[in-house]
C-alpha cells in the first residue's frame, strides 16, 4: 500500500527533527505504528513533557491541518461534535407560522430545519469531515468526566459520526488522531483499547539537551549540556514537582538572556525559581545542590 | 511468530497484566508493521498496543525480555513458525553453547585486570557499545554460569557485580576526571560528573542483567524464566514483604493514585450539577407543541465531609503499611473536613501536628517515625494499653461525625485486648473501621485477636497493597 504516511520508524524520528521535534525510539515507533494501523494515540506523561507540541508537530511535519478540541469539565455534545442551529431553526420555525395559511407541510419542514444549513461543525465533526489531511487533537481528555468519554467512542474505532437527524458521516480520510491526558483520573476501558498508548516521561538526558540547543537561540554546546545536566539532577530530588521540559527551555533561555557561559552553583540556584515553582522545592533544591552527591 | 506472540501474551496476563482480546488483536497486527529485528521499535509497538498503564512498564519490559531476547539479529533469528519444539529446543541448546564459546572467546581470554582496563574506559568515554561488550565479558568470566543449575538470576548478578567492584571504579574515574580537569572542579561540578558516572554504571548493570536474562533463557526456556522472573504489580505488592525495590515502587505509585482519588472524591462529592439545556429536544418539542417546556432539575444535597481520626500500629512489620496509610490520607487532606492522627506500638501519641502545615508528607511520615512517643514498656505491639490510654486522653475527641479507623494487625503479644474502647468508640463515632495488612487466613491465628476487636467495627478490612487501601479510601469518602 502506498497510502502510509511514513517509510519507516527511523523516517518519523527524522522528519519530526525537521520540524524540531526530538523524538525519542518510542515516541517514532508509536506514531508510525498509528498511521499503520490507524489508530488514534493516546499520550499520557507528567506536564510539560511535549505531550501537545508531538499533535502539532506531526501536523506540521505530515502538511496536515491540525483540528484541537480543547477538553474541559462539562464539555458536551454540542461543543464537541456539532449542535443544530436553534436560533435559527427558531426563527425558520417563526416564519412559516407567521406565513401559515393552512398549506406548510411540516414533515418537509422538519427535514429542512434538520439540514446542513443548521448543522454547526464542532472540532470533531469538523475533523471527520475535513476534505484536506488533518490531525486531530483532543487534548487533555481527563478532564471531562468518564460519561462524556463515550462521545468519542464511535470517532475512535469508526471514523464515523452517527447524526440520528442526518445518518452516518464517514471520514473522508483517516486522519491521525492524539488525546492527550494528565492522568487526573483513570480513563474508560473502552476508550484504552480503542488507542495506542504511549507514556511520553521526561526525555533523557541527551534528548534534553538536543532540545534545549533545538529550541534555544544562541545557546552554546556547553551550556545545554550544564542545563541537562543540572536538570536531570534535580529531578533526582524528590520534589512536588519535578522540571518540566518547558521550564528546562525557560531556564536555558534565561541564561542565555544573562550571558551566563558556563553555570555556576551560585547562579543556578539564585535561578531556579524559573526551574521550580513551589518555595519548598526551591529549598530544597539549593540546599542539594550545594553539597556533592552522597 | 503467531505460538511466538500467543506464548508471549500468556505470560503477560500470567504477570497480572489486563490484556484484552482487542488488545491482543492489535498486538498481532501491529507485529506486522515492524521487523522483530527493530528489538526497540518492535518493543514499543508491542507496547502501545498491550500496556495501557504506565506503572505496568516494568513487568512489561521484563517479559518481552525473557521472550525475545533470543531473537535479536546477533542470535541468527530462526522463524519461529516454521520451528517444531523439537527443534526450538535444539536451537536453544546451540545458543547455549555458541555463548559459551563467545564467552570463550571475549571473556576467558581477557585477564581481570585487561577488562578492568576495558571497562574503565568503557565507562570514561561514556561508550556504549564497549559497554555492553564489556557486559557480556564481564558475565562470562565471573557469572559462573553453568547450564541446569538451579540458582536464580540474582546470584550471578552479585558473583558477577562483586568482582567487578563497581563502588571504587567510579571513585577512579572521579579521581581522574578531577586530574584532568584543567582547573579544580566545583562542589556543582563534581556532583554533575559523578551522576554522569553513576548512570553509566547504572546502564553497565541494566545490561549484564540483561545477559544473564538472556543465557537463563537459553538454558532454562521461555516459560520457567518468564515464572520466575514474574512480579507483581506496584498496586499488589504485598506492604508486609515488600523489598527495598517495591517499597520504591509502591512510593511512586502512590503519589498518582492520591491525584486520581483525589479527582474522583472530589467529583463524587460535587453536586451533581444541571446539564445544560438540551437545545435539539427544545426546538423537537416546539414543532410538536409550539411551545417551549420547562425543564425541571433536582438538586443533589451535597454529602458532607467526614472528620477522620486514625490510629495506627507503627511497629516492626506492619510500619510500612501505616507508613502508605498515613500518607494517602494526608496527601487527601482536603477531601476530608478534619484529620487527626495517632500511633502506637505498647505506647500512643498524637502526631496531628507533625503534619501541619507540612508540604512534604514524606517529611511527616518520617517525623512521625523518629520522633512519636510510642515506647511506654518495651516496644512491643500492646494494643491493650495503647487503647486505654488513647481513650483515657482523647475519648471527647470522638463524635458523631467521627469516623475512626484503626490499623494494625491485632498481633497482641497475648497481653490483654481492652477492646470495650472499641465499643465505645463505636457508640461514639458514626463509623469504626479496622484495616488489617495480613492475608484474611492469617487472621486470629497465634496472638492475633481482630476478631475480637472486630466485633465492634462497622467493616474490618483486609488491606494488603495498594489496590485494597484505594478501594477502601474511596469507599469512606
Ligand atoms: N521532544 C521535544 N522536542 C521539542 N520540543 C519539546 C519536546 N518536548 C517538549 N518540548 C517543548 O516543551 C514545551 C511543552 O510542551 P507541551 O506543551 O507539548 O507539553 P505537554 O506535555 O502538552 O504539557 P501539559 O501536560 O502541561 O499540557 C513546548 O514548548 C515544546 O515545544
Ligand atoms: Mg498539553
Amino acid at each position: 500500500m502506498s497510502d502510509h504516511r511514513f517509510g519507516d520508524v527511523a523516517s518519523v524520528r527524522d522528519e519530526l527533527k525537521e520540524v524540531e521535534y526530538l523524538a525519542d525510539e518510542g515516541i517514532a515507533s508509536v506514531v508510525f505504528l498509528a498511521d499503520r494501523l490507524q489508530k488514534p494515540i493516546l499520550v499520557e506523561g507528567p506536564a510539560g513533557t511535549g505531550k501537545t507540541q508531538l499533535a502539532k508537530s506531526v501536523a506540521e511535519m505530515t502538511g496536515a491541518r491540525l483540528i484541537r478540541l480543547q477538553c474541559y469539565e462539562g464539555l458536551d455534545e454540542a461543543k464537541a461534535l456539532y449542535e443544530w442551529n436553534y436560533k435559527k431553526q427558531l426563527l425558520r420555525i417563526q416564519a412559516e407560522k407567521a406565513s401559515d395559511d393552512g398549506s406548510t407541510d411540516w414533515d418537509q419542514l422538519h427535514d429542512d430545519l434538520f439540514s446542513d444549513e443548521f448543522l454547526m461543525t464542532r472540532p470533531l465533526l469538523e475533523a471527520i469531515r475535513a476534505e484536506d489531511p488533518v490531525v486531530l487533537l483532543i487534548d487533555e481528555i481527563d478532564r471531562v468526566e468518564v460519561e462524556t468519554e463515550a462521545l468519542l467512542l464511535e470517532i475512535l474505532s469508526d471514523y464515523q459520526v452517527s447524526i440520528p437527524e442526518l445518518g452516518t458521516m464517514e471520514a473522508r480520510q483517516i486522519p491521525l488522531v492524539f488525546l492527550t491526558s494528565n492522568n487526573t483520573r483513570e480513563l474508560s476501558e473502552a476508550l484504552k483499547r480503542r488507542c495506542l498508548f504511549l507514556h511520553i516521561d521526561y526525555p533523557q538526558m541527551d534528548r534534553e539537551k538536543e532540545i534545549v540547543l533545538t529550541k534555544v537561540e544562541g545557546i552554546s554546546e556547553n551550556l545545554a549540556d550544564q542545563v541537562a545536566r543540572i536538570v536531570r539532577s534535580i529531578r533526582q530530588i524528590e520534589l512536588k514537582k519535578a522540571p518540566s521540559v518547558s521550564e528546562t527551555l525557560d531556564w536555558a533561555r534565561t541564561l542565555v538572556l544573562l550571558g551566563i557561559e558556563s553555570i555556576d552553583a551560585e547562579q543556578a540556584r539564585e535561578t531556579l525559581h524559573i526551574l521550580l515553582k513551589y518555595q519548598t522545592d526551591i529549598e530544597k533544591a539549593a540546599k542539594e545542590l550545594a553539597v556533592e552527591a552522597r | 511468530m503467531l505460538d511466538l506472540m500467543s506464548g508471549f501474551i500468556v505470560e503477560l496476563r500470567n504477570a497480572g497484566l489486563p490484556v484484552s482480546l482487542t488488545e491482543n488483536l492489535d498486538a498481532m497486527e501491529a507485529v506486522k508493521h515492524i521487523p522483530i529485528e527493530d528489538r526497540s521499535a518492535f518493543k514499543y509497538a508491542l507496547g502501545a498496543t498491550l500496556v495501557k498503564n504506565a506503572s505496568h512498564w516494568r513487568a512489561f519490559e521484563t517479559v518481552f525480555e525473557v521472550y525475545f531476547s533470543m531473537r535479536g539479529p546477533q542470535y541468527r533469528l530462526p522463524d519461529a513458525e516454521e520451528l517444531s519444539e523439537d527443534e526450538l529446543e535444539r536451537w536453544m541448546q546451540q545458543q547455549m553453547e555458541g555463548m559459551r564459546d563467545r564467552s570463550g572467546g571475549s571473556g576467558d581470554d581477557m585477564s581481570p585486570e585487561e577488562l578492568a582496563e576495558m571497562l574503565y574506559r568503557a565507562l570514561m568515554r561514556g561508550d556504549e557499545a564497549m559497554t555492553r561488550a564489556m557486559a557480556r565479558a564481564a558475565v562470562g568470566k565471573y557469572a559462573g554460569m553453568e547450564p541446569g543449575r538451579p540458582v536464580g538470576g540474582t546470584y550471578y548478578l552479585y558473583r558477577t557485580l562483586r568482582n567487578l567492584d563497581l563502588d571504587s571504579l567510579l571513585e577512579k574515574l572521579m579521581e581522574e576526571t578531577e586530574a584532568e580537569a584543567p582547573a579544580p572542579l566545583t562542589d556543582l561540578e563534581r556532583r554533575l560528573e559523578r551522576e554522569e558516572f553513576e548512570s553509566r554504571i547504572d546502564h553497565l548493570k541494566q545490561e549484564i542483567e540483561a545477559e544473564i536474562r538472556r543465557r537463563l533463557v537459553a538454558d532454562r526456556g521461555v516459560e520457567a524464566m518468564a515464572k520466575t522472573l514474574r512480579k507483581p504489580l506496584p498496586e499488589d505488592v504485598d506492604f508486609m514483604h515488600a523489598s527495598r525495590e517495591e517499597m520504591v515502587a509502591i512510593r511512586k505509585a502512590i503519589q498518582p493514585l492520591t491525584r486520581k482519588l483525589a479527582a474522583r472524591l472530589a467529583r463524587k462529592r460535587r453536586n451533581k450539577r444541571r446539564g445544560p439545556l438540551d437545545f435539539r429536544s427544545t426546538v423537537r418539542a416546539s414543532l410538536s407543541y409550539g411551545g417551549v417546556p420547562a425543564d425541571p432539575r433536582f438538586r443533589y444535597p451535597r454529602p458532607h465531609k467526614p472528620e477522620l481520626i486514625v490510629v495506627a500500629d507503627i511497629s516492626g512489620s506492619v510500619a510500612a503499611f501505616a507508613r502508605f496509610t498515613l500518607h494517602l490520607v494526608y496527601a487527601l487532606q482536603g477531601q476530608f473536613s478534619k484529620v487527626r492522627s495517632f500511633v502506637f506500638i505498647d505506647g500512643i501519641d498524637e502526631v496531628t501536628h507533625m503534619f501541619r502545615g507540612q508540604e512534604d508528607i514524606t517529611k511527616a511520615v518520617h517525623r512521625v517515625n523518629t520522633e512519636a512517643d510510642v515506647v511506654w514498656v518495651d516496644g512491643h505491639s500492646d494494643y491493650g494499653h495503647a487503647f486505654e490510654v488513647f481513650w483515657d486522653r482523647w475519648s471527647s475527641e470522638v463524635n458523631p461525625k467521627s469516623t475512626v479507623i484503626f490499623l494494625g494487625d491485632a498481633r497482641n503479644n497475648y497481653h490483654s485486648t481492652n477492646s470495650w474502647v472499641l465499643k465505645e468508640a463505636a457508640k461514639k463515632a458514626r463509623h469504626v473501621f479496622w484495616l488489617n495488612p495480613e492475608p484474611r487466613s492469617y487472621w486470629d491465628t497465634g496472638d492475633s485477636v481482630i476478631s475480637e476487636y472486630g466485633t465492634y467495627c462497622d467493616g474490618v478490612f483486609e488491606c494488603r497493597n495498594l489496590r485494597q487501601l484505594e478501594s477502601f479510601v474511596d469507599h469512606l469518602a
